[in-house]
């Protein structure tokens, strides 16, 4: 007698992310933004409505790992040229995918006026602190002492300037609907960015303005920091110059509790 | 229906043109001496459900273009010298895609910010392409008037036709000077080739990304290169373009384009009072350059008197065209001044008796 | 026939206005037409200039080496372009504004006191609209109509100044034919 078992699938590989395996470092924070970038692409029903625009750094080969179309940017250039893409297909689905180099330094022009037209934009804004693909040079979000490779001596305040909060610069701007900041580092924040980033995305869905969803992500690599000490040190440093939780949000929706 | 003739100045003709053509997305940021172009078009978009963007840099309007290119819509940017500078690093990413785009530059003088008067001498940014990487923009050079008119709808097919950004180079005095200009219909956007490349979504096909990043190590980016060349060898071969004025019995033959064109084509007519039997070579498209038939002419008439609104790009494109076989002179303006026809005229003048007191003899 | 036209004086002379009138007066006669004005920072001294050429033939360069008619409404720009006027050119001046002359005697000299003429046609404020009419009739460029044409063109969408704009240039061509 054959006992018949049903086999229920619980967990698979979203829609949205090809069956390719990534270039990160072991403990990078990328996989995971991709995978709940995906998944809330997937569950919304939005991947073949989708074009998004990776950054130069870490992610500029993200199109190797999402499935749906996606177009290169020049270094910072992502908000403008996902401005285009949005003003040509207002009916399509736009996102651009930021490091915090690429958004926060040589495109911080860009973003804070595509962010200020409020355009129907959902930008995912990884902030890791440090320059990931070029080799660990100090990022404009690089803590005070934190240590770069162009930075050897930690930064100085006085000297390279404080590390910059684009976020809570953006949350002035009046075409700006949604800004909160997440961290990749524990479940309970992983899940509440997945929330955000729906969030993020329904704002473009009903019209409302620009959105941004900031994630703390850990480079163990560039941190030079075993994979654990990395993801503590996102919790217990770097959100002190960086506060978790909602910067700015006028969407009017309520959050299911 | 075409229009009735209108009085409009040459950067308001580019943007009713660039309308007429198809164009519905215009990004740019001010400067001198092109801004009506962009003022036309913040009202003109709007009648015609056309988008128009101010960017907050040149550098912005340009990757913004670079997104309406990639999306499939035929859209433009201009600018004026430094203005296009900025742009380089989105027309180098544009021509690594392959994405078509119109750009215009309405050349000031330089280096720097130099001043707002006309200038030639963006020459060799424009033809030789103006930012890194190995590639090119056709370049196409109207003398005014109509001919920016039809220049400017021959510029969106090019880009369409390769897939690269092409560059319409008029001057400050052309997009300031105000001549009678007969716009043709407007094209239907229905009837321009269909773009299955561009990017909409991926819906009932594979998803795919437009990019100019190649890392393969087995030699993809090398492969790139060369099929970006066999292109460029393609539009060499079929997209010359120039004009050929008065070239017969002439003694001597004046290369120039654009604006110089114009004000040595009325030094050439003023000599004929003279004596002084002169032609005029005007390449239209810089980049190809027509240099076969520019040779051709120069075997039969071996002077050549090269005049440019700067101190000597172009003349480098005649030197190769020509070489040896005839005898080459250069005139040049830079600038901040607007020369005259009387100007050109004393210089075809001692280039005729060879006295050598304006222009200079280029050695080969 | 090609006719070569510098415009010049102080910014709110309506200069460029005269340059407008003239190329739309040109173009509705049939002929081909190309307006320079000068621009950028000098605009922004108080000084302008535009050179208008008229020809029956297609013109190659906007720019002029020398004109065949100056008009100036200052002092200036008398002194500014006189030089370049062509042997037997016209200039014409606005007595109105000035009592010089130009030094130069191969030239023909029209002062046209075109703020007395134009109080008589109606208003003081269409001194320019008279210099227009008395250049276009006296160089034969336009005629009347051609020249009302022109300035109605010229100001598409103000129709309010049709009219006495009209009398000023009618008072122009009167003048250019009786010296008076």
């Amino acid at each position: 007698m054959s006992t018949e078992i049903e086999y229920k699938k619980v967990f698979g590989r979203p829609e949205s992310l090809k069956d390719n395996p990534t270039h990160y470092c072991p403990g990078c924070g990328h996989s995971i933004a991709h995978r709940l970038v995906a998944e809330c692409l997937d569950e919304m029903g939005l991947r073949e409505d989708t074009i998004g625009v990776p950054p130069v750094g870490c992610a500029v080969l993200a199109y190797n790992y999402f499935n749906f179309d996606m177009v290169e940017a020049p270094h910072g250039r992502a908000l403008a040229v996902a401005t285009g893409v949005k003003r040509v297909h207002p009916d399509k689905f736009v996102l651009t995918y930021q490091g915090d180099g690429d958004l926060a330094a040589i495109g911080a022009a860009e973003t804070i006026h595509a962010a200020n037209r409020g355009e129907r934009i959902s930008a995912i804004f990884i902030n890791n602190a440090i320059y990931g693909m070029t080799g660990g040079q100090m990022a404009p979000t690089t803590l005070l002492g934190q240590n770069a490779t162009t930075a050897p001596r930690g930064r100085d305040a006085r000297l390279h300037g404080q590390p910059i909060d684009i976020s809570s610069m953006l949350a002035i701007c009046g075409g700006v609907v949604f800004v909160e900041r997440c961290a990749l580092t524990t479940i309970k924040q992983i899940r509440k960015a997945k929330k955000a980033i729906k969030k993020s995305f329904q704002c473009q869905l009903d019209d409302l303005g620009f959105s941004l969803v900031e994630l703390l992500s850990p480079c163990p690599t560039n941190w030079k920091m075993p994979v654990k000490a990395a993801w503590d040190w996102v919790n217990e440093e770097m959100v002190k110059t960086y506060p978790l939780g909602l910067i700015k949000d006028t969407t009017g929706y309520e959050d299911k509790k | 229906m075409p229009s009735e003739k209108m009085l409009m100045n040459g950067s308001q003709t580019v943007g009713e043109a660039a309308v007429r053509a198809g164009c519905r997305y215009y990004f740019g940021y001010p400067i001198t001496p092109q801004n009506e172009l962009p003022e036309y078009l913040s009202a003109r978009m709007p009648e015609v459900g056309g988008t128009f963007i101010q960017g907050e840099s040149e550098v912005a309007s340009i990757n913004m273009v670079l997104g309406a290119s990639v999306a499939g819509a035929r859209t433009m940017t201009s600018s004026s010298s430094p203005g296009i500078s900025l742009k380089q690093e989105g027309i180098s990413y544009m021509a690594g895609m392959e994405l078509p785009a119109v750009i215009v530059n309405m050349m000031r003088g330089g280096p720097g910010l130099g001043n707002i008067a006309p200038s030639a001498a963006d020459y060799f940014q424009a033809t030789r392409g103006g930012a890194h990487g190995d590639y090119r923009t056709p370049v196409l050079a109207p003398a005014g008037g109509q001919e920016l008119v039809d220049l400017t709808f021959e510029a969106f097919d090019l880009a369409d036709k390769y897939r690269n950004p092409v560059m319409l180079l008029g001057d400050g005095l052309m997009g300031q000077v105000m001549e009678p200009v007969v716009f043709p219909d407007f094209i239907d956007l229905k009837d321009l080739p269909e773009k299955d490349w561009a990017l909409r979504g991926c819906k009932g096909r594979e998803a795919r990304a437009i990019f100019s990043m190649i890392l393969g190590q087995q030699g993809e980016l090398y492969r790139h290169n060369l099929d970006l060349q066999k292109k460029y060898d393609r539009i060499t071969a079929e997209e010359q373009r120039w004009e050929t004025k008065y070239a017969e019995d002439a003694e001597l033959i004046v290369v120039a384009y654009g604006t110089a064109a114009r004000i040595a084509e009325s030094a050439i007519e003023d000599l004929k009072a003279e004596g002084i039997n002169a032609g005029l070579f005007r390449p239209i498209s810089l980049w190809p350059f027509p240099l076969p038939a520019l040779r051709e002419l120069s075997k039969e008439i071996p002077k050549v008197a090269v005049f440019e609104l700067c101190l000597g790009q172009m003349v480098e494109d005649v030197i190769l065209s020509v070489g040896e076989r005839a005898e080459i002179y250069f005139h040049g303006v830079p600038g901040g001044l607007i020369p005259t026809p009387a100007e050109v005229a004393e210089f075809l003048r001692s280039t005729v008796k060879g006295d050598g007191k304006v222009g200079r003899r280029m050695e080969v | 026939m090609i006719t070569r036209t510098i415009f010049a004086g102080f910014g709110g002379q309506g200069v460029l206005l005269m340059g407008y009138v003239l190329t739309h007066g040109a173009m509705h006669k049939g002929l081909d037409v190309t307006y320079f004005p000068s621009y950028g920072a000098e605009m922004r001294g108080g000084t302008a200039n535009c050179t208008v050429t008229v020809s029956d033939k297609k013109i190659a360069s906007p720019v002029a080496s020398n004109p065949d008619i100056l008009v100036a409404m200052n002092y200036p720009s008398l002194e500014k372009f006189e030089s370049t006027v062509v042997e037997g050119g016209t200039v014409f001046l606005n007595s109105s504004l000035f009592e010089e002359r130009p030094s130069r005697d191969n030239i023909d000299v029209v002062p046209v006191p075109i703020i007395d003429l134009a109080r008589e046609a109606g208003s003081e404020r269409g001194g320019n609209m008279v210099m227009i009419g008395t250049v276009c009739a006296k160089a034969g460029l336009l005629s009347l109509e051609e020249t009302i044409k022109g300035m109605e063109a010229a100001l598409k969408g103000k129709e309010k100044f049709f009219k006495a704009n009209q009398k000023a240039i009618e008072r122009g061509f009167a003048f250019a034919a009786d010296g008076k």
